[in-house]
């Protein structure tokens, strides 16, 4: 109801102009550097505020979770600038699991000199990129060709959308995680869509089907809840189902993504494979 | 230098409210129907003598959130249909029970809004918006669960740790008390509870390092009536469950509606978490009366007995469920299904245990004392590293609200199948910043985590059925005379389920994820079932 009282709000910004005014200490919420940069008692102050609102997805010491990435990765995926980082954690990342501050269950909401103290300790935890020591230009060569991975997976637009979008895999995970994902895809599945109230991401599970007309479906579910399943068959078929009219639907945590072992993909070809994806530009193209 | 400007700043927020009144009356407040008739404390105890309308959070005093209409029932649910949606446009969670009165729905909102609402069609009668100031800080999301209503008012918790009444024909304000310095990280979230010509709100801020109260105000002055300390002072019984000064800023909120039995005149209140809330150290002891069921006399405000649900909790496990009173043949009963994953059914003349059940997986508790209380298990404490507990700090439930249903004599509660890693970490307190001495994250070689609606028998403490939500969800459940149970799920279903069997006889798809408990009312002779959803509220009815 806020725009249908405008005399409110207004009133509003006012009272919280006034009040930033007459504690001249308080950060301004239009301030693009960290007024805190590298001060370690502020440090150890963002590091409660990060547990508190943060560990949940981003685990301890930002190394990244289930849900949330490594932060510890450098440059991020939403702007790297203190502003950058401020602007992310304070309104989030529209049409991801990342909500704006203080919006969820968890975590209990930020004052913008939290969300500083938050900023320092994030960049004190923060590592140098290491080198890449595989080939990217060979990467993307076994990424479309003999290893096979761009039949799934897309970057920039090019391949397949059976599996998750890997244009922006490699700034948000840690590459340990993304070595998991391809020699044990099953350990962890990968997850597909976050609604903007749902608590949880949709994952990558895979769907076994026989529809009521005896045809046999196979694919991932790219989301579902009690009633019904949207989900991609192996040839990239979109099908909308509702559950009671089925024949079968059973659900698999099986990974549908094949694990590679060192055989089907040696250490040097993963390193490349790495290192391509490391090098893509999610704002278009490989640099 | 600050005190000065402080108090500069605090008299322009004053101005600003005193302006938003006025201006907010002069655009928005439209008359409310004429036929509007007083809501007299005797309606409120026969509440189920007038089931077309809703006078309190749980549709009771017994907090049954029960609907004794029956047009919509098993046979025809079916045929549900949505009849109108209210549009908030606010963001964030909508956690509103509404009250219907006479034909006049009253709700709440994100960041402290109101609205009055022509029940049979959904349209505006008045609008309400507090102006907040800009550094409330609620824990968990700028939530408000809904007003009471007593006499010509309706009464609200604000963010800014306020206890509001307004007209129930205008939405003006006709009284505005402070109850704390919300700066200190103090909230009000819930719907307060009416009773006896008083006004009994619980605070929030379990997250701040608060230290808890619940508080009655005469409904027509505002005047407190009394406060009662959640957490025991100097001199005070329970005292020496804290360690040192810990007391002082040990949390035990009281966030959630508690519930009255007028044949003993007691109000029965839960309590949540210990501060900080995952850190034991430094507050050695069972830090009463954190956790706990309450039973106190709403006359005074004293306390008749305790039952403490989680002793020195690490875990967040707030018992901040609604309590619920049954009567099972001449057993006068309480039941709590709680967010530590039992099941617990209290004597509610004395408090003493009569039953505790896991309803969900458990893994905190792993014994029981010589009353049979569940106590926390040495290795479940978080540990600087983490360590994997069950249920996750959102817990088994929470405060989304169960039903009993008096007909199938079944209760019904919303479950959470979701185990989290604990952690731990020393903190200074600092007034206003969270204090959680931790953190949590959920465990990822237990994904995915799901939930359930679990019919429980409380004769028993037993599960009679289950219905399976693809992942945990926050929606309460209302049970109706029709033999139905409707429920919400985190994937945005609304669900009406056959009370007996647990079979699904209807769904609608309201786009996000449920965070409210439905209820139900009529107008006109027709039969309506609401739940808030996204920035919506719903109603459907038979075609």
């Amino acid at each position: 109801m806020c725009t249908a009282i405008p005399a409110h709000r207004t009133l509003l910004y006012l009272a919280c102009f006034l009040g930033f005014l007459c504690f001249p200490d308080f950060p301004l919420l239009g301030q693009t550097r960290n007024p805190y940069a590298g001060d370690a008692k502020v440090v150890k102050l963002g590091e409660y505020e990060f547990r508190a609102n943060c560990a949940f997805c981003h685990g301890l010491g930002a190394r990244g979770g289930g849900r949330g990435p490594d932060l510890t990765r450098t440059p991020k995926k939403h702007g790297d600038a203190d502003a950058d980082l401020f602007r992310t954690i304070n309104e989030g990342v529209p049409g991801t699991a990342m909500p704006p501050n203080g919006a969820t269950q968890q975590g209990v909401g930020m004052t913008e000199a939290e969300i500083w103290q938050v900023v320092t300790y994030i960049r004190s935890v923060e590592k140098k990129p290491s080198a890449a020591t595989g080939n990217p230009a060979r990467g993307r060569e076994l990424f479309y060709g003999s290893a096979a991975c761009g039949t799934c997976h897309m970057v920039n637009g090019k391949g397949g959308r059976l599996g998750p979008d890997l244009t922006a895999a490699a700034s948000g995970r840690s590459s340990k995680y993304l070595i998991e994902s391809v020699r044990n895809p099953n350990r962890r599945l990968a997850q597909g869509i976050s609604e903007a109230m749902k608590e949880f991401s949709q994952e990558y599970e895979t769907a076994d089907v026989v529809t009521s007309d005896g045809v046999k479906l196979r694919g991932v579910i790219l989301n579902e809840d009690s009633f019904t399943v949207q989900m991609l068959d192996t040839r990239e078929q979109l099908h909308s189902l509702d559950k009671a009219s089925l024949k079968s639907f059973r659900k698999s945590r099986e990974s549908l993504m094949p694990a590679y072992d060192e055989k089907t993909l040696p250490e040097k070809d993963l390193d490349d494979i790495l290192a391509f994806l490391g090098s893509v530009n999610s704002s278009g193209g490989a640099r | 230098m600050i005190s000065a400007s402080g108090t500069v700043a605090f008299s322009f927020l004053r101005l600003v409210r005193t302006l938003s009144f006025v201006l907010g009356s002069v655009a928005f407040c439209l008359l409310a129907s004429s036929s509007l008739a007083q809501v007299t404390s005797d309606r409120l105890l026969n509440s189920s003598k007038e089931p077309q309308n809703w006078l309190l959070y749980s549709g009771d005093y017994a907090g049954h959130r029960y609907s004794a209409l029956d047009q919509i029932n098993a046979k025809n649910a079916a045929q549900l249909v949505p009849k109108w949606v209210y549009q908030t446009m606010a963001g964030g969670k909508f956690e509103t029970t509404p009250l219907v009165v006479d034909g006049v729905l009253y709700g709440t909102g994100p960041d402290d809004r109101a609205f009055a609402l022509d029940a049979r069609s959904g349209r505006p009668i008045w609008q309400y918006q507090r102006a907040l100031p800009a550094d409330v800080r609620p824990c968990c999301g700028r939530v408000n669960r809904g007003f009471a209503i007593l006499g010509d008012k309706v009464f609200m918790g604000t963010l800014d740790s306020h206890v509001i009444a307004l007209d129930a024909k205008t939405g003006n304000v006709v009284w505005d008390v402070t109850a704390v310095d919300y700066t200190k990280g103090y909230s009000f979230t819930l719907a307060p509870l009416a009773i006896k010509g008083m006004i009994l709100v619980g605070i929030s801020g379990g997250e701040y390092g608060i230290r808890g109260f619940i508080d009655a105000y005469d409904a027509d002055t505002g005047e407190r009536k009394w406060r009662f300390h959640t957490i025991p002072g100097p001199g005070e019984p329970g005292h020496d469950t804290w360690e040192g000064d810990s007391w002082k800023i040990g949390g035990s909120p009281a966030w959630i509606t508690g519930t009255y039995d007028p044949e003993t005149n007691t109000s029965f209140w839960t309590t949540g978490n210990p501060s900080p809330s995952n850190r034991g150290i430094g507050r050695a002891g069972d830090n009463l009366y954190a956790d706990s069921l309450l039973a106190l006399d709403p006359d005074t405000g004293k306390l008749k007995w305790y039952f403490q649900f989680t002793r020195h909790d690490e875990h967040d496990y707030d018992a901040t469920q609604v309590p619920v009173i049954i009567d099972d043949g001449d057993k006068k009963l309480i039941a709590q299904a709680d967010r530590n994953g039992f099941f617990y059914v209290l004597d509610r003349a004395t408090g003493k245990l009569i039953s505790a059940t896991a309803y969900a997986k458990v893994s905190w508790s792993k014994e029981r004392d010589s009353e049979g209380r569940p106590i926390p298990s040495q290795d479940a404490s978080p540990t600087p590293d983490g360590n994997r507990v069950c249920p996750g700090a959102a817990g088994a439930t929470n405060w989304m609200s169960p039903t009993y249903d008096p007909q199938t004599k079944l209760f019904y509660v919303t479950a959470r199948e979701q185990c989290d890693v604990f952690s731990t970490a020393p903190q200074p307190y600092e007034a206003g910043h969270a204090y959680y001495g931790s953190a949590y994250f959920p465990n990822e070689d237990a994904s995915p985590f799901w939930g359930a609606l679990r019919a429980l028998d409380p004769h028993t403490g037993k599960l009679v059925w289950e219905w399976k939500h693809p992942s945990p969800t926050w929606s309460g459940v209302l049970s109706t005379a029709g033999g139905l149970v409707f429920t919400g799920d985190a994937e945005g279903n609304f669900i009406a389920l056959d009370a007996t069997t647990g079979k699904a006889l209807w769904h609608f798809q309201c786009g996000a994820s449920v965070y409210a408990s439905p209820m139900s009312f009529a107008v006109d002779g027709k039969q309506y079932v609401a739940i808030a959803a996204g920035a919506a509220l719903f109603t459907f009815s038979l075609p």
